[in-house]
């Protein structure tokens, strides 16, 4: 004979056998449960997969910043909002800079546009990236034809493989292709993969002094210096140290990118454009998921009634509710956030569209799936908390 | 709260029940001084027209719905004096129910739907549904524990929701026109299951009904009209009745 059981554990399976009643009730209908999960699906695939084109977006804007690898800190003119908004300094600038205590070190980086033009007389805007000669500090990590040390050659540059593939397409990959620069050779060493840019314009690294020389010619050209901080130091503490020093504006990588970030969204309509679509996806998603939801209670009413007579209170019939509107926001953003990431996978590789997932987005959608299956299951709650048990009896 | 017997064996004692629904400024009067003693241990019919007040009293005495006005008692309990939650409380461990619509969950075996009971009283599901299978088969529905209510007749359906009624061994049970929904083969079979596994000592079986035919299983006949009991005409005294069974 199986021992008395206590009260706690009586609410425990009272609770266990009214949630799997609830999951019963709800499956049995299958037609129903696909289209509230339909609801959540679409919701969820439209928040994920527009936030995560957002974010991929918004990473080609600071493709530059995140593609160079050592320096801790970027140091550029006081009134620099983003990464393309470059304001040259003075060479003297680089100087001042290793003067800061607590710099360990500091080179300088060219960033720019050049126009190059082909042998067939085809002109291509071009972003410039110039690294410090010496050290060649910012160099492409990810090269995957040639050697970086061809770009020390006289008139050498690397291209990123988008680039090329824009400029000669369908040519397979050669170094040795020879274009024209500000009326300057400059021959193909190399080829990389590289961070896609915003503007999708080809990428072309060299060294500073033929970054200058492709360049059109300004009194002063130097865009960034890329410093270290000294062991043991903050990058933060020596940021601050060189603003103090030289009144130049001086970020750590992390700070830099998410300048640039800021400046797009607040500067451009692009997270209003997006941010309208992700809030219809919320809407329909609401509404497709909340109406069936609500059309699924009504059926099952004379149920939640009879269950009601037979002695279930109020509380758990609200546990039930909520239960079945978390299952199917459970489901529905499984399988949602899924298919946004296959979508991210597939394309990839293969399409212009920027597609970058951060755990945020799947944060994001989560939430977003959970106040649409609480706001779908508040009419149902409402509806079924006021419900007469004695309406069984009414034929 | 007292036991049933306390009451003289009396299972139910109403006393000048009155129920009003109001619909806008239009009052409705359902109940109109309402007396009535069930024993224990009885099957009590209740007849009359449509609209005489018969649903409105079973659903007052299943603790449903609350009267206007009078006294209730039910099985000992003060029902007029009890708060929303002890009356759920009251219903999940006192009192059984057979619905005229059967009202079972379409995605639930028959097994499972038999359970509920069981389960609303927070028995492990398992224990509940093998308890219900037990009664399943006394209701001879051996061969379709697992069949759901669409696989089944009008009348199987029935006996499940009668099962469902008594899984959980309440002391009042509260049938709402069981035989309206069937044809008279099946109505016939629902009250012999009734009168034979239902009706026992100690509890007491209340049947609003429009259905003449099923009048000689009732131990006691009670007759309402415009909300008001006309008469309770005694069939049978309890022993004779459950000795007849």
């Amino acid at each position: 004979m199986p021992a008395p059981r206590g009260p706690g554990a009586i609410k425990a399976g009272r609770l266990a056998g009214m949630l799997w009643l609830a999951w019963k009730m709800l499956v049995g209908n299958r037609v129903k449960y696909l289209g509230i999960v339909f609801g959540v699906v679409f919701a969820a695939v439209l928040i994920a997969q527009q936030s995560s084109i957002f974010c991929g977006i918004l990473r080609l804007t600071v493709g530059q910043v995140l593609d160079v690898e050592g320096p801790a800190i970027w140091v550029m003119d006081d009134n620099v909002e983003f990464v393309d908004d470059v304001k040259p300094m003075p060479d003297t600038d680089l100087f001042r800079v290793k003067g800061v205590p607590g710099v360990n070190w500091a080179v300088r980086f060219y960033k720019g546009q050049g126009r190059a033009r082909l042998s067939e007389g085809d002109y291509h805007q071009m972003i410039l990236l110039g690294l410090d000669d010496a050290t060649l500090v910012g160099a492409p990590r990810r090269m995957f034809m040639g050697s970086l040390a061809d770009l020390r050659k006289p008139d050498a540059v690397v291209m990123d493989d988008a680039g090329y593939r824009k400029i000669w397409p369908g040519e397979p990959y050669r170094l040795g292709q020879v274009f024209e620069m500000n009326d300057r050779r400059a021959v193909l060493v190399g080829l990389t993969k590289a961070s896609r840019s915003f503007t999708s314009f080809p990428i072309i690294y060299t060294r500073y002094s033929q970054a200058v020389a492709f360049a059109p010619r300004e009194r002063k050209v130097l865009s960034f210096i890329l410093a270290d901080p000294a062991a043991g130091l903050p990058a933060e503490e020596v940021c601050r140290r060189i603003a103090a020093r030289t009144n130049l504006a001086a970020y750590t990588k992390e700070q830099f990118i998410w300048k640039t970030i800021s400046y797009y969204l607040r500067r451009t309509g692009i997270p209003v454009n997006f941010g309208i679509t992700v809030f219809l996806g919320f809407l329909v998603g609401t509404a497709i998921a909340g109406q069936t939801f609500y059309l699924f209670t009504i059926e099952n009413l004379r149920q939640f009634a009879a269950l009601k007579a037979m002695g279930t209170s109020n509380g758990t019939i609200l546990l039930m509710v909520l239960s079945q509107a978390v299952q199917v926001g459970v489901v529905g953003y499984g399988i949602g956030v899924g298919l946004a990431a296959v979508f991210g996978w597939a394309i990839t590789g293969h399409s212009r569209l920027a597609f970058f997932m951060p755990w945020q987005v799947p944060a994001l959608t989560a939430a977003a799936v959970l106040l649409i299956v609480f706001l779908a299951s508040l009419l149902s709650i409402r509806r079924v908390l006021v419900l007469d048990p004695a309406v069984v009896f009414r034929g | 709260m007292t036991d049933a017997h306390s009451d003289g064996g009396l299972a139910v004692r109403t006393r000048e029940v009155t129920k009003e629904f109001l619909a806008g400024e239009t009052v409705t009067r359902a109940l109109r001084g309402v007396n009535l003693d069930v024993p224990s241990g009885e099957m009590m019919l209740l007849v009359g027209p449509s609209g005489c007040g018969k649903t409105t009293l079973v659903s007052i005495l299943a603790a449903t719905l609350e009267p206007s006005a009078g006294s209730v008692s039910v099985l000992g309990h003060d029902l007029v004096a009890m708060t929303g939650g002890r009356r759920v409380r009251f219903r999940r461990e006192n009192v059984g129910f057979v619905f005229q619509s059967f009202n079972l969950l379409p995605a639930l075996t028959a097994a499972e739907n038999a359970a509920v009971p069981l389960l609303i009283a927070g028995q492990r599901r398992s224990r509940a549904i093998a308890a219900a299978c037990g009664m399943l088969e006394q209701l001879g529905l051996a061969d379709k524990l697992a069949s759901r209510p669409d696989e089944l007749s009008g009348g199987q359906q029935q006996r499940v929701a009668i099962a469902r009624a008594l899984v959980h061994d309440p002391r009042m049970l509260v049938c709402d026109e069981p035989t309206s929904a069937l044809d008279a083969e099946n109505g016939r079979l629902t009250m012999e299951l009734i009168s034979r596994i239902a009706v026992q000592p100690g509890r007491a079986v209340i049947v609003v009904t429009h259905d003449e035919r099923i009048y000689e299983f009732a131990d006691s006949i009670a007759t309402m009209e415009d909300g008001r009991i006309l008469s309770v005409e005694r069939r049978r005294g309890v022993a004779e009745g459950l000795a007849n069974r």
